[in-house]
């Protein structure tokens, strides 16, 4: 005797959050029934394992059937198939949506494009994510992307209202697909000490500070690139480190601030021209595509790492920024103010951000 | 020509991809009734397209209003080869027709393919017409109210009830034309599902003209069912019972309605005058007999005094003698002639003249709760029917005695428990004893019945769901042979069954069951038998004696030692269940009074079985000169009894379940309900199974899924599961093959030895109440249920802050949203075009969350716990096919079924909506046909569901809702302790 068919379907769709989570973390049916035990569903009913496999399996094929909503949630709500109570809706949006930051980590900034898609299952092996939810992970990128890509209108905003999440949520997606229309290089080995939170941190940071979108929102334009004006002006910056005056007279004023203020004072004095040299170079080279892919690194290398090695501390790391963009105000020959207030503000909380271990 | 049809196709959603170059599709729409057809404009590259049609207007004559559904096709324009068609949607406009129910049927409509399954939607609007029509000589009976509730509907009152109207229509199944061979599945499977729906309309409005010529309004407890007999052809049947109805005025109590007469009759003999004289309880013997010939004479006006309600107004049942049923086995023969479908009707007509003179010989002279089946397995069909024997008051049967009765009389409590039959002159032996409710009265000692529990009855404890299961082989056989076999076999099923229920009952120390239903059904090589049933206790009944075992072969001590373990494992179950539910009987003096043969088996089961040869055999179901607590363990079958009567696995603690509406005993509903259908298919392996290996695995499967639907509950305990309803089916191999114009008919490897069993509990209904003490402590919580009924309902009055547990507050907003959505519901339509209109194409498109959909609840109660009904709005009655050729790609066979139903579910509530509705009540899926054959990746489904639309409102400002019934029953323990 074997079942042949075994369904249950109910006017109000019952749905078993737990069942969902493993569902979601791409365990099969039969693995999904293991960890069901093991978390003892069956203690205080007279179940077998066979109840809990069909039960299994039943919510298995909703969520299966309700996948296809799911890509694109705005559909869930006025779909006649499943009545699902509408905070029942936004829990299923919202997991569906959700990521592991370990898998997140790897794909940042790549491409999505069907090669990377291919090589997922390294990245699954890597990471321990199952291949199933590596999939379903990378493809919610990639429908996000393709939605919000051609989109006029703040980023978040476009988000959360063709793909109904939280604002939190939201956001993580916008640096998402930010990070991936930037194609930012976020995995080399120096920057694997930085987590999807430091980066969705930055990527926030240059929507809402670098982009086009950044200064009106209602502009034609999306904010997924960066303005092209504003790297063009950032070439300008260059005097300060091109001009030897502009240099010096750059470094007193800073050192003069930070004098007795900071045990990492020497140091500080030391490196100042490289340091700002650093910064500044970065800023000219945004033009060039390329080199926009490498900011990150670029950040590690010119500037994060030098000052850990001189061991600043973060309180060290506010004060220096801080008084290395104001201090520039002072300068009278420096005109460029505002560029220079727009560029250092995003480097100041990009770098504080990512000042850690 | 006295009606204009106008219908309006607003707009589509969600449509599928029907270019793949564009990923767009060019959708237009065909709207056709009877042979008019009109077109909308082709709406270019959109899955989204606004037609916005002028209003399509069609003049028809209201026979066709009723015959005809409205077709509307949505179909991909291809200016190159023939345009592809996206799917269909067929509105009954039945609703409308009527004055009271509908005005406009107006929303979202899944748009369904029989390939595909829904694909997209359409919002339709529709409208009509109606002229008055004097004709006297007309065909057309529109005005005349449906409703499949088995009870009269809450808001409504009987003026007059007609009785029992039957009808059956004919025809040739297009699955089995010569045409089938040449066209498409989908052709076919359209032509099925129009034809099927012409039936059902027809078969409607015929009915309709018998209760017009009655000179009825309405009829109650409408009860359809399809025949498919496959190359005979295809019978579309229906029985209802005629009444009048008048509609109660808006904030008329429930109760009101409750007690209102109900005239059986409209012959007015001798009846006048006697009525009053006569108080119930209190007959003597030749005055009843006097009472029930000019019952009888009243009723014999009418050819069958038969009646498919299941509730009642108190009072109208005086007497209950038992359940009567009779099944005739027939061979099915090509119906010649569709229009003269006489062999089916002379068929049914002989089972009912059967189940009549079961009646008489139980003394009744009505049958209530009256219901009809079928079972086919190739030409063998077998025909059922079956009800309960009853005496209804004459008080009644007085033409326009509206309110004058009822009220005026205390309700009798046991009154329906007393025999109808003279206890000298008894049908069949049994035991009789003064009611213990009101002393005066005989009573026999359990009581079977197919109606639901009366209102009024006094109940001890709780009830609960009895089942008996039966599977017997049969030798593979053809034709006469056949169904010779077939027929030899039923009259011990029918026994065996009775024995199972019967020794369940004694088990939970029951006496009686209510909503009785036996279900046999043909395989080729075994038949399969389902009995389900409530057990309650009533407190008129003498209390059920034990369960005793004996050996025939006292001589071996161990032998004994078994016997007595066994009679101990029975003893402590039953002092078990008494405490599970609850029954605590006061204790009485056992008086067995003039019963002529006391000691045998006193079966209220009369039943025969009649070949097409129409010989009829009567068989008695006692148990011969034994005892029938007696079990001998030396018969096989016994001690199959026993191991079933033990193996049924108690319920969890906090879960409750019965197959009746309400369940006895408990009263504290909540509006939080869940109605589910579950459908299971096992294959039979092994060829060679004996009777006893066949039952262990049937009990089993039928034990598993109640446990699995626990399972799946559990997060909603406490909770009851009302009216759960089995259905179990042998799919014959043949059926197997799904399409027939593949080459051969059977392929030989798949006919070996699979068997399928499909069991279904469809419409089952779990209820969930939280907001009282019953949780956690369901043995001591029953005590004093007055005081809790009272409590939950005052609770649930102001019932936003009772809320403990996570659980209940996920209801409660569940609850706001709905009520919210109710209102919105006719502002769908316009709101949804205000809002596709200004998403122009990207970026701008705000995308709200569109409309909200309507939440609609169905339920097979004829009732929403803690709502008021307050308007019906038509009858549901849809018929879907469902196919596919990739069935592995659709998530195999249980993918595919669990898809198609939940389409089904989408497709009724998208109707109930559009008509402006919230709910469906007693709602049933008639019908569930599955064909597979997984080779060739194809499977085939057929789905029948009905209900009644409803608009339902909370009665949450209310006074204390549960009316009649926690009056009439909370205080029994009380009320029995002191009589």
């Amino acid at each position: 005797m074997s079942v042949e068919l075994d369904v249950f379907v109910v006017n109000t769709t019952i749905m078993d959050e737990e069942v969902y989570q493993l569902w979601l973390d791409g365990y099969t049916v039969n693995d999904a029934v293991k960890v069901r035990m093991e978390g003892g569903v069956l203690e205080g009913c007279e179940a077998s394992a066979e109840v809990l496999h069909s039960d299994t399996m039943d919510q298995y094929r909703t969520f299966q059937m309700c996948e296809r909503l799911l890509h694109s949630p705005v559909k869930l709500a006025n779909q006649l198939l499943f009545q699902i109570p509408p905070h029942r809706q936004v829990m299923l949006i919202e997991r569906y949506y959700a990521f592991d930051s370990v898998f997140v980590r790897e794909v940042l900034g790549k491409k999505l494009s069907k090669g990377t898609k291919k090589d997922l299952d390294d990245v699954s092996a890597k990471t321990g994510v199952t291949l199933k939810s590596c999939r379903r992970q990378f493809d919610n990128f990639k429908r996000v992307f393709k939605v919000v890509e051609e989109l006029k209108g703040p980023l978040v905003e476009n988000i959360r209202q063709h793909f109904l999440l939280s604002d939190k949520l939201a956001r993580d997606y916008a640096a998402i697909v930010f990070f991936a229309n930037n194609r930012f290089e976020t995995g080399k080995k120096k920057l694997h000490y930085l987590t999807f939170q430091d980066f969705a941190f930055c990527a926030g940071q240059l929507i809402s500070n670098w982009t086009v979108g950044a200064l009106d929102n209602m502009v034609e334009d999306m904010d997924v690139d960066l303005e092209k004006e504003f790297l063009q002006d950032l070439k300008e910056l260059k005097i300060l480190i091109t001009d030897r005056d502009l240099l010096d007279q750059h470094k007193s004023l800073v050192c003069t601030a930070l004098r007795g203020k900071t045990k990492a004072f020497n140091e500080m004095e030391a490196n100042f021209k490289n340091l700002s040299r650093g910064l500044v170079n970065i800023a000219a080279k945004l033009t060039n595509t390329k080199e926009v892919r490498d900011f990150f690194i670029d950040l590690v290398e010119k500037f994060i790492e030098p000052c850990r090695s001189d061991k600043w501390t973060a309180g060290d790391m506010r004060l220096y920024l801080t008084h290395y963009t104001n201090s520039a105000h002072v300068l009278d020959t420096f005109k460029h103010q505002v560029v220079w207030d727009r560029y250092m503000g995003v480097i100041k909380s990009c770098i504080l951000k990512m000042y850690h271990d | 020509m006295p009606g204009k049809l106008k219908a309006k196709i607003v707009a589509g959603r969600h449509l599928p991809v029907m270019d793949r170059a564009s990923d767009l599709t060019d959708a237009f729409v065909e709207v056709k009734f009877g042979n008019t057809t009109f077109k909308t404009d082709v709406y270019p590259k959109s899955l989204n397209p606004q037609w916005n049609s002028e209003w399509f207007k069609f003049e028809v004559d209201d026979e066709d209003l009723q015959d005809e559904p409205l077709q509307i096709t949505v179909l991909d324009h291809d200016t190159y080869s023939a345009n592809d068609a996206i799917g269909k949607v067929y509105i009954d406009i039945d609703p409308l027709l009527s004055s009271e129910a509908a005005t406009v049927i107006s929303g979202w409509f899944p748009i369904y393919d029989t390939i595909h399954g829904i694909r997209g939607e359409i919002n339709v609007l529709v409208k009509v017409d109606l002229f008055n029509d004097l004709n006297r000589f007309r065909q057309s009976s529109c005005g005349v109210k449906f409703f499949c509730t088995t009870s009269i509907p809450r808001c409504y009152r009987a003026a007059l009830v007609h009785g029992f109207v039957e009808e059956l229509v004919v025809n040739e199944d297009p699955e089995y034309q010569w045409i089938d061979r040449i066209r498409t599945p989908r052709a076919s499977n359209e032509a099925r599902q129009r034809l099927i729906s012409l039936m059902s309309g027809e078969l409607q409005r015929k009915i309709g003209l018998k209760v017009l010529e009655m000179g009825g309004n309405a009829v109650v407890g409408y009860l359809q069912c399809f025949d498919l007999e496959g190359e005979s052809g295809l019978v579309v049947r229906a029985i209802g019972t005629a009444c009048t109805l008048d509609k109660l005025i808006p904030g008329t109590v429930l109760n009101e309605c409750m007690c209102v007469c109900v005239c059986v009759c409209c012959c007015s003999l001798i009846l006048s005058g006697m009525g009053s004289g006569i108080s119930v309880g209190k007959e003597a013997g030749p005055l009843k007999t006097l009472l029930r010939q000019q019952a009888q004479s009243a009723l014999e006006q009418r050819e069958f005094p038969f009646f498919t309600l299941t509730c009642f107004p108190p009072g109208f049942l005086v007497h209950i003698g038992g359940v009567v049923s009779a099944r005739s086995v027939k061979l099915l023969d090509r119906i010649h002639n569709p229009d003269e479908p006489e062999t089916r009707d002379a068929w049914w007509e002989e089972i009912r003249q059967e189940i009549k003179s079961h009646a008489k010989a139980l003394g009744c002279h009505a049958v209530v709760g009256y219901s009809e089946s079928t079972t086919i397995c190739e030409e063998v069909c077998i025909l059922s029917a079956s009800g309960t024997a009853a005496m209804l008051n004459p008080r009644f049967m007085r033409e326009g005695c509206l309110d004058a009765g009822g009220s005026d009389q205390r309700l009798s409590r046991c009154g329906f428990c007393h025999i109808p039959y003279d206890e000298f002159n008894m049908p069949f032996p049994a035991q009789l004893t003064y009611c213990y409710h009101c002393r005066r009265q005989k009573v026999p000692d359990v009581l079977f019945t197919t109606i639901d529990l009366p209102a009024e009855a006094a109940v001890t404890g709780k009830g609960c769901l009895i089942q008996a299961r039966l599977c017997r082989t049969k030798k593979k056989a053809q034709g006469e042979v056949n169904a010779t076999a077939i027929s030899n076999l039923l009259p011990f099923m029918e026994y065996e069954l009775h024995t199972q229920l019967m020794n369940k009952l004694k088990l939970r120390c029951m006496n009686a069951l209510f909503g009785l239903r036996i279900q046999i059904s043909v395989g080729e090589n075994m038949l399969l038998g389902l009995a389900s049933a409530t057990g309650v206790y009533l407190s008129a009944l003498p209390a059920p004696g034990g369960i005793q075992i004996a050996g025939k072969t006292p001589s071996d001590l161990s032998y004994d030692q078994h016997i007595s373990t066994m009679q101990k494992r029975i003893n402590d179950t039953i002092v078990m269940n008494k405490e599970l539910y609850n029954i605590h009987p006061p204790e009485c003096i056992e008086e067995v009074v003039g019963s002529p043969i006391p000691d045998r088996q006193r079966s209220r089961l009369f039943r025969s079985t009649s070949e097409s040869s129409d010989e009829l055999s009567e068989l008695d179901l006692s148990h011969g000169k034994k005892d029938a607590f007696v079990l001998e363990i030396d018969d096989t079958d016994a001690v199959e009894d026993i191991q079933s009567l033990l193996t049924d696995a108690p319920m969890p603690a906090g879960f409750y379940s019965c197959n009746t509406e309400v369940m006895p005993g408990i009263y504290n509903w909540t509006s939080g309900l869940q109605m589910f259908t579950s459908v299971r298919v096992y294959r039979l392996n092994n060829a060679n199974l004996t009777n006893q290996g066949l039952n262990k695995i049937f009990t089993d499967l039928c034990e598993n899924l109640l446990k699995s639907l626990y399972f799946k509950l559990r997060s909603m305990i406490p909770c009851c599961l009302c009216h759960l309803n089995f259905t179990v089916a042998v799919p014959e191999e043949e059926l197997i093959q799904v399409r027939r114009h593949t080459p051969k008919n059977t392929s030989p490897i798949l006919s070996i030895f699979p068997r399928n069993i499909l069991v279904r509990s469809g419409e089952n209904e779990e209820q969930l109440q939280f907001s009282m003490e019953l949780c956690g402590e369901s043995t001591s919580s029953n005590n004093q249920p007055t005081a809790k009924a009272s409590v939950s309902s005052v609770d649930y009055g102001s019932f936003a802050d009772r809320c403990s547990t996570w659980l209940e507050l996920l209801r409660l907003k569940a609850h706001t949203i709905r009520r919210g959505s109710v209102k919105t519901s006719r502002r769908t339509q316009s709101l949804a075009n205000s809002e596709v209109r200004s998403r122009s194409l990207r970026s701008t498109r705000s995308l709200p969350c569109g409309a909200p959909v309507t939440v609609v609840k169905m339920t097979p109660l004829s009732f929403l716990p803690m709502t008021r009904i307050v308007k019906y709005l038509g009858i549901i009655n849809m018929f879907f096919i469902r196919e596919t050729t990739s069935l592995r790609e659709e998530g195999g066979v249980s993918g595919f079924l669990h898809s198609f139903i939940a389409e089904v579910f989408a497709m009724v509530r998208a109707h109930v909506a559009a008509l402006g509705g919230n709910a469906v009540v007693s709602y049933s899926m008639k019908e569930c046909v599955f064909m597979e054959n997984p080779n060739k990746n194809q499977a085939q489904c057929l789905i029948n569901v009905s209900g009644d639309a409803v608009i339902f409102v909370r009665e949450s400002d209310q006074e204390a809702i549960p009316p009649l019934i926690t009056s009439g029953q909370t205080s029994t323990t009380g009320a029995d302790g002191t009589t």
